[in-house]
């Protein structure tokens, strides 16, 4: 059961009513456009795409099945379509737009040559199964980022398809499991730190393994006696997140690979945090067996409003025989897909997703590597972790960090300094919102009270870092002089002001359907 | 560094603010030993044009599937995709926004995805549907483990008619769950024949679910009304496979043949080849299992000031939450590429959805026709949409392999999904859309006139 | 007399005090100090009839906006009823934790198993010592 003290807010908010935007006869506010569903727009008969009649009607080849009736899909002219996906874009915030320090989460700034690399039509618009003679620039793409991933993290192979970090555990679980079977070593739990992310335990739920929690010690670290104590014969692996969720880099982490290994378990890492490392640190080097990336934190694929990631899982020889399918191979001059469990492949645990993996990520991963260079990486984890100091500096004296002391790349507070207030956490997220801010993640990582985790990344300016510093302490001068208003009113001039989480969670609504009451102001 | 903002003054004066004299006092908590004193074996930074160059270079390695005649298909199809897809996914604020956490902020994202969800329950005939997932084949795994959480059972029955790549992910992906996974034998298209009484035959009490592929992977298109309700009668779910979504626009939903989860691959509205991905994974089903669905969705909600909103919901049946009894590990959806599919989607509408469908489908039988004129090639299906499996006179795989050599991408070879079935060496996919022109199919006939005969 | 039990996972059972044969079954349901904890219940998820739970076993499947939580049962025995009105309305867990937002009913397989439970009194001290 967790105490979040976020809960009933909403009710309190409800109270006040907003005066600001009462006055318009449409409900807009200038540029703030109210946007109605799609659903609710268009014609019947209407397209925003033309197509040539189809030379023949004839539906005798359908098997009987043809449709026999309307799919209800709205019809739209191209100009409705772009206004009304441009109207829905001015709702979002953006790192285009501003400062976006979401913790964990490493919302760097996304390079536009990235993304008009990913549109060559050399690229883009090759099919997973041309043959192979075909697509020998795409294969040699794809060797190129494996092997920036292999030298800049010190392992010897990386298992490229991977979909996403969440995937990327999977993937190095499942090569955990399957080396161990194949060494006649059926091991059933799986450890893993009460910082950690809750995809950590979800993900070796999903390959079989029982789960325990190893404690944190007074600094916000693995507590080494505590873990010691718990190896056994029965733990397959430790997942770690280094640097840590709070923030901080494992100092022993040499100790926990030598315990883990001694063991004979195997120490899984969670990349989320290589943003901290990136060519100052190869995380083989820690004694770590296996780790996935996520290509969308540290080489800056765009995040997408949630996806699609990218999760490569980099590992060590011991375990490289176990890595899913499809394995790419070079034979001279000539690149080629392994893609059933054969040849070398035999012993690969199987393959996690269709085709070869997340081909677009990996162009403009390779991009972005290829800008920054083996130097200009190893200047993003120095300039993160010093942004992210920056911060813990400007902030000290005016918000309580549980752990004092150096951060890694990102800094996190806890709600000490507010206890004796009515102020909550996410009051001030929802402050910083009105002030043009996005939040710092919340409520993340549990083992802080109230927690608030701040990464800045290393793409943000001293400017813009003074500024935050400077919003942030007024923010806590406003809470300690007991303006305690604004805060439970937050946020007052965003598109939507605090939402029913609560409604839309009971009476679960997850489409439009004809007969929804709408407050559509064009109904 | 073009990326990075810091001057060597301002990082001095930070470091200063900060109370350290050098970076590497940031770095203290790393062990000595694993501190890199010498820099990595990697080029230094390089500028834009040069960047450009050297993967424009590697683009230039590759036969694009656009700029010769394309008839391969096996799960991904080559579309056209308006520009406004395009255009419309490139701005800024949903290229380079996070998942919608703070939804006051996330109003575009969460209103589109509501709009993606509705749109894929109403091409697919069902009531939910969630927010994406990473792409038809982890869909299908996902359905197929919700299948095992919805009955409490423990056994499921894969098509033969089932891309062979999606039954190794649910293989894969179920192989620690408990699950066991009962694969049907696959078997080239004839005329008449009915897989479908096979799979009825398998279903007991006992099975969790059946997963079948409308159309299936040799482009059969076969009704699974008898086979539902088959299924029904056992408590068994019915999931069936969509990887050809514009199909949808023209043939019967499978939600009203008794599909209790549809899952689809949604790469061929929006998104592109991309080699393989990314992709999008569509996902929808009753709403009385919605509680078991895995994934992100939007729902609708009020603000404080009684304005329609959406928010993220059903959230305590993730990971951050139910840690290991999360309904599945999956973090991310595929955001942008549910956005583009739904902007596509958009802009066809009811008529443009149906006219696109129709127009593959009078494209492929424009082919298939042709090909069924020529010595050496048979036509095996009966029915189809725009993709159909042909014998050849010898074996399939080296014929593609010449016709591309002569830049022409004939089809998928059946010998590069099933190795270990001699039968299927002479057997190749092949598939028309609306990019195919007369002009590509008279170049394919003449090539392969010369390569069968 | 109310014949209340209480576990440290904050679940009360209610035994039946009739003289009939339904004695040895108790109502199951979450404390009110539970229910503030999760805040805003949006979904419970109740065992079929007829399941038979050992002590400490989950029962049921507690959602609020912001969490999940289990319902362990504090005794074994065979699940006799369940309060369907839940699926409905999971807000009577708010609103009457200790009546009308009782989850399940069990018919106890073992009566000493009480003895492991707490009683008003000492219920009320655990949770003044957790604050």
């Amino acid at each position: 059961m967790t105490n979040d003290r976020s809960q009933g807010r909403h009710r309190r908010a409800k109270k006040d009513s907003v005066a600001n935007n009462s006055s318009t006869i449409t409900g807009n506010r200038a540029l703030q456009i109210e946007e109605p569903l799609i659903f609710e727009q268009g014609a019947k008969g209407r397209t925003g795409v033309d197509l040539p009649a189809p030379t023949d009607e004839s539906t005798a080849a359908l098997g009987g099945l043809e449709r026999d009736k309307p799919i209800g899909l709205p019809g739209l002219s191209e100009p409705e379509v772009v206004r009304h996906y441009t109207r829905l874009s001015r709702n979002n915030y953006a790192i285009d737009i501003g400062f976006y320090p979401l913790g964990s989460c490493t919302m760097k700034h996304n390079p536009r040559l990235n993304e008009r690399l990913s549109r060559l039509p050399g690229l883009a618009d090759i099919h997973p199964l041309q043959p192979e003679s075909t697509v020998q620039g795409g294969l040699a793409l794809i060797e190129q980022v494996s092997n920036w991933l292999k030298i800049l993290t010190g392992f010897p192979a990386v298992a490229m398809s991977p979909a996403a970090g969440a995937q990327g555990e999977l993937c190095g679980l499942m090569t955990i499991r399957t080396h161990l079977m194949a060494r006649g070593d059926p091991r059933t739990v799986v450890l893993v730190p009460d910082s950690a992310h809750g995809t950590n335990p979800a993900t070796a739920a999903m390959c079989g393994y029982q789960i325990e929690s190893v404690p944190s010690n007074q600094r916000g670290r693995v507590d080494l006696n505590a873990l010691q104590a718990r190896l056994g014969p029965d733990i397959a692996a430790l997942m770690l997140t280094n640097p840590n969720t709070c923030g901080l880099f494992e100092e022993e982490i040499i100790e926990i690979a030598a315990a883990v290994h001694d063991s004979g378990a195997l120490f899984y890492c969670d990349g989320a945090n290589f943003n901290a490392l990136v060519g100052k640190v190869r995380p083989a080097d820690l004694g770590i067996d296996i780790m996935h990336l996520n290509l969308h934190k540290t080489f800056s694929t765009p995040h997408g409003g949630g996806g699609p990631g990218a999760g490569p899982v980099v590992m060590t020889n011991e375990l490289a025989p176990y890595a899913p399918l499809p394995w790419l191979l070079r034979e001279g001059e000539t690149l080629l897909l392994i893609e059933h469990p054969e040849r070398q492949a035999k012993t690969s645990f199987g393959r996690m997703r269709a085709w070869h993996g997340q081909m677009g990520m990996f162009v403009r991963a390779l991009a972005y590597m290829l800008s920054h260079g083996g130097d200009g990486l190893r200047q993003v984890a120095e300039d993160a972790v010093l942004n992210a100091n920056y911060l813990r500096v400007g902030l000290e004296g005016k918000y309580t960090m549980p752990y004092s002391g150096l951060c890694m790349h990102e800094v996190l507070c806890d709600d000490e300094f507010i206890k004796d207030t009515d102020i909550t956490t996410l009051d001030i997220a929802k402050t910083l919102i009105d002030e043009g801010y996005h939040p710092m993640t919340i409520y993340f990582p549990l083992i802080a009270h109230g927690a608030m985790l701040i990464e800045p990344t290393e793409t943000e300016s001293r400017q813009t870092l003074d500024q935050f510093i400077k919003v942030l302490r007024a923010i806590a001068d406003q809470i300690s002089s007991g303006d305690s208003k604004r805060f439970h009113r937050a946020p007052l001039h965003a598109p939507r002001r605090r939402l029913d989480e609560t409604r839309a969670a009971r009476q679960p609504n997850l489409r439009w359907k004809e007969s929804t009451p709408t407050s559509s102001p064009r109904k | 560094m073009r990326y990075l903002p810091h001057t060597a003054e301002d990082r001095r004066a930070m470091m200063t603010d900060i109370g350290i004299g050098s970076i590497e006092e940031l770095f203290k908590d790393v062990p000595n030993e694993a501190r890199l004193d010498r820099p990595l074996e990697l080029p230094n930074h390089a500028d834009e044009l040069s960047v450009e160059r050297h993967i424009t270079g590697l683009a230039a390695q590759n036969v694009t599937a656009g700029a010769v005649p394309c008839f391969i298909g096996g799960g991904a199809y080559r579309h056209h995709v308006p520009a406004a897809v395009d255009a419309l996914i490139q701005r800024g604020e949903f290229l380079t926004s996070y998942t919608p956490y703070q939804p006051e902020i996330s109003q575009g994202t969460l209103q589109a995805l509501f709009e993606f969800q509705t749109q894929v329950s109403l091409i697919t005939g069902m009531e939910v549907a969630n927010g994406s997932m990473y792409d038809g084949s982890t869909a299908c795994a996902e359905a197929v483990l919700m299948a095992g959480r919805v009955t409490k059972r423990q056994r499921a029955v894969l098509s033969g008619g089932l891309n062979p790549l999606y039954c190794d992910v649910v293989e894969t992906l179920a192989q620690f769950t408990g699950l066991e996974i009962e694969k049907s034998r696959p078997n080239a298209p004839t005329r008449g024949h009915h897989d479908t009484l096979a799979l009825e035959a398998r279903v007991n009490n006992d099975t969790a679910c059946v997963v079948v592929q409308f159309p299936d992977f040799f482009g059969v298109i076969r009704d699974f009304t008898a086979l539902s309700a088959r299924c029904h009668e056992q408590g068994t779910l019915l999931i069936v496979v969509v990887t050809e979504p514009v199909a949808l626009g023209a043939l019967k939903a499978p939600g009203d043949m008794g599909a209790d989860i549809v899952v689809g691959e949604g790469q061929s509205l929006g998104v592109g080849l991309n080699f393989g991905g990314p992709y999008v994974g569509l996902f929808a089903t009753k709403e009385k299992y919605l509680r078991q669905m895995p994934g992100r969705v939007a729902g609708e909600t009020l603000d404080s000031d009684g304005k329609r909103g959406w928010v993220l919901t059903l959230n305590a049946r993730e990971q951050h939450i139910r840690r290991e009894k999360a309904t599945s590990n999956i973090c991310t959806n595929s955001g942008l590429c549910a956005l583009a599919f739904s902007i596509h989607l958009s802009l066809l509408g009811e008529t443009g959805f149906a006219r696109l469908a129709a127009l593959n489908h009078s494209t492929a039988r424009s082919l298939a026709e042709k090909l069924a004129g020529l010595q050496g090639i048979e036509v095996l299906n009966g029915a189809y949409f725009n993709e159909f499996t042909v014998r050849l006179s010898r074996e399939s795989a080296p014929v593609i392999e010449e016709l591309a050599q002569k830049k022409i991408l004939a089809g998928v070879p059946l010998s590069r999904l099933y190795p270990d079935r001699k039968d299927f060496k002479d057997l190749a996919l092949m598939t028309a859309t609306e990019t195919t022109t007369d002009s590509d199919i008279q170049a394919l006939l003449q090539a392969l006139s010369e390569s069968v005969l | 007399m109310v014949n209340i039990r209480y576990t440290t996972e904050h679940e009360w059972i209610r035994l039946e005090q009739s003289s009939g044969e339904i004695v040895g079954a108790g109502i199951v349901g979450i404390t009110d100090y539970a229910q503030q904890q999760l805040g805003d219940i949006v979904f419970v998820e109740l065992p079929t009839l007829g399941a038979v739970l050992s002590q400490g076993d989950e029962a049921a499947v507690i959602e609020s906006v912001k969490a999940a939580s289990e319902l362990y049962s504090p005794v074994g025995g065979e699940v006799v009823a369940v309060n369907e009105n839940l699926t409905e309305q999971p807000a009577l867990v708010n609103t009457d934790p200790a009546g009308s937002g009782w989850f399940v009913k069990i018919r106890l397989s073992d009566t000493n198993e009480l003895n492991g439970l707490m009683d008003e009194a000492s219920y009320r001290a655990f949770v003044d010592d957790l604050d």
